[in-house]
């Protein structure tokens, strides 16, 4: 029973992304899109925190990443979409290899430091190299991604309809990965690494490998937000991006795969909302965030599972 | 000695093995060896250095100096769970599991390693794609009489059950060598009785290595024994020569063996 109703609601959830532009608002769109492209970079970011116990701060280097490669290249090379993606997956890639390595030889809170250091770094870089990002002024007029041909995703809609099925591919990607005896060694070395070794794992090559997985799809996140935005700035790759992507997946429920989904359209919703009414709206996020810290650190996924 | 022990290979070979905390001396100098499928009992009041000696053997713990051999290769500086794959295996004094995760799912993640099938990373691990997984590790349970505690979380276990999931972790792992740290302790006296009885079944191939202050266990499993004092070895021997040794009778019976004693 309890699967035929999952099932039955995963069809209705899908199907209401599909129809969603027939009957929706402009604004909704917009919302819904941007709730889907950080839903990804709180999924991704989740692998690190949530199921491999790694709290990293410096996430915004990939979103960043991501994000300039698509910018740089769609103005400088071109601005097909498979060229583009594939280009911001492999840079995203290669830096989380070389920094995953790094970072993951310590832990706790040296992790936390050393990935801030890291984003921190690319930051500097993108902030200097004027020539390359923009610099302050970041990067405008990013042509849309194109087809084959000269067949190109003008439309908020035809965007939104290419977020919907990388956001439904990583999501029920990241389902049987999670559950894999991959992702059960990752809630391994959350739980006890020294467990862990004890059995024979190299827990530093797993701990690697989520850092690659989870800058990898943090860099795609990114790239969709150029998609989606025709524009890329600085604060992409600031450090308060990474903190915003720590806190969707805190709110939302970190080591859940809808935990992330959640929190992300909880901050998305609530940062539209109250910042058309106020300036302060950070402070409202750190009030609101500060309530789940202390009353439901499980996040919004707990609350349902303590329920069933 | 093991009457055997002639005609088998060396297991273990420790050489001149050391250790130091600071200005303070653990270890010093030890070197023994140790035969395949020996049973061999370290023993030793508290602070004689045998955690540390262990500590050292399963790649938890840098020696300060000296060589450690695991069947004639050099393993001094390997890491832990290198050690693990060549057939280390070790049991902690204070139980290292996971709280959180059920009995089955403890034993999961050690023999998922153990069969080679820890990368898989695109399918749920669930009875119907893991078969052959699920059906041994439900062996493993049914023969260590915890089946009925498959699904419990190793949290709400008694601490003689989780004792027990403990040894059976480091059992699953099929290691050569076996390492127990003071694998009884805390037991009730009819888990101890347990639990001697199932290590005596473990293969002859099998070589054990442990630590236990419970003396009925030491001379029911060990066909040698050897006794660390102040970082040293004071004695080693068969359990006969041991028990009549007098330096060891003042050092370990005399003091320590009645405090064991009187403490159970």
């Amino acid at each position: 029973m309890q699967t035929y109703v999952k099932t039955a609601l995963t069809v209705v959830i899908i199907a209401l992304l599909a129809i969603f532009p027939f009957i929706s608002s402009n604004f909704a769109l917009t919302l819904l899109t941007e709730i889907l492209i950080f839903s990804i970079f709180a999924l991704s970011l989740n692998i690190l925190v949530g199921y491999t116990g790694l709290v990293s701060l410096g996430h915004a280097a990939f979103f960043g990443l991501g994000a300039y490669t698509v910018g740089i290249v769609a103005k400088n090379i071109s601005p097909n979409l498979f060229v583009t993606l594939l280009l911001a997956l492999v840079i995203s890639f290669l830096f989380a290899i070389i920094i995953g390595y790094i970072c993951t030889r310590v832990s706790g809170f040296y992790f936390l430091m050393i990935t801030l250091a890291f984003s921190q770094m690319i930051y500097a870089i993108v902030h200097q190299w004027f020539d390359l990002t923009g610099g302050t002024n970041g990067l405008s007029g990013i042509p849309k991604p194109s087809l084959f041909g000269d067949v190109a995703l003008q439309s908020s809609t035809s965007i939104y309809y290419l977020i919907v099925l990388i956001f439904l591919l990583v999501y029920f990607g990241l389902k049987p990965f999670v559950r894999s005896p991959f992702g059960q060694t990752l809630i391994g070395i959350k739980e006890n690494e020294a467990r862990m070794q004890a059995a024979g794992y190299n827990t530093y090559l797993y701990k690697t490998l989520s850092f690659i997985i989870a800058g990898t799809l943090g860099g795609l996140a990114g790239c969709l937000y150029t998609y989606f935005n025709g524009f890329v700035s600085p604060g992409d790759v600031y450090w308060t991006m990474s903190a915003q992507g720590l806190i969707m997946v805190l709110i939302g429920g970190a080591g859940t795969l809808i935990g992330p989904v959640l929190g992300a359209a909880f901050i998305v919703i609530l940062e539209t909302v109250v910042s058309s009414y106020t300036k302060l709206w950070m402070m409202f996020i750190g009030i609101i965030f500060i309530i789940f810290v202390i009353f439901i650190p499980q996040g919004i996924a707990g609350l349902r599972s303590k329920r069933a | 000695m093991n009457h055997t022990s002639q005609s088998k290979e060396v297991a273990l070979s420790i050489e001149g093995l050391a250790k130091q905390f600071g200005g303070l001396s653990i270890l010093s100098d030890v070197s023994f060896q140790v035969k395949a499928g020996e049973r061999r009992a370290i023993i030793g009041p508290n602070g004689a250095g045998k955690t540390t000696l262990f500590n050292m053997i399963a790649g938890d713990l840098e020696p300060t100096s000296g060589r450690i051999y695991f069947f004639g290769e050099e393993i001094t500086h390997l890491p832990n769970f290198r050690r693990v794959r060549k057939g280390i295996v070790r049991t902690f004094q204070k139980n290292n599991l996971i709280a959180e995760l059920s009995v089955l799912e403890n034993l999961l993640l050690v023999l998922q390693r153990r069969h080679g099938l820890a990368n898989i990373w695109y399918r749920p691990r669930s009875p119907k794609h893991f078969g052959p997984l699920f059906e041994r590790a439900e062996q493993l349970l049914y023969t260590w009489n915890l089946m009925e505690q498959k699904d419990t979380l190793v949290k709400h276990l008694s601490y003689g059950e989780q004792r027990q999931v403990e040894i059976l972790l480091g059992i699953a792992t099929e290691p050569k060598l076996l390492l127990l740290d003071e694998p009884t302790a805390g037991m009730s006296q009819a888990e101890t009785n347990y639990i001697t009885q199932m290590l005596k079944k473990l293969p002859a191939t099998l070589t054990l290595l442990i630590i236990e202050h419970d003396m009925e266990v030491v001379f029911d499993l060990a066909d040698h024994i050897m006794v660390l004092h102040n970082g040293g070895i004071l004695a080693e021997g068969s359990p006969e020569a041991i028990r009549q040794n007098q330096e060891v009778y003042e050092v370990y019976f005399g003091r320590e063996g009645e405090e064991v004693v009187a403490s159970e």
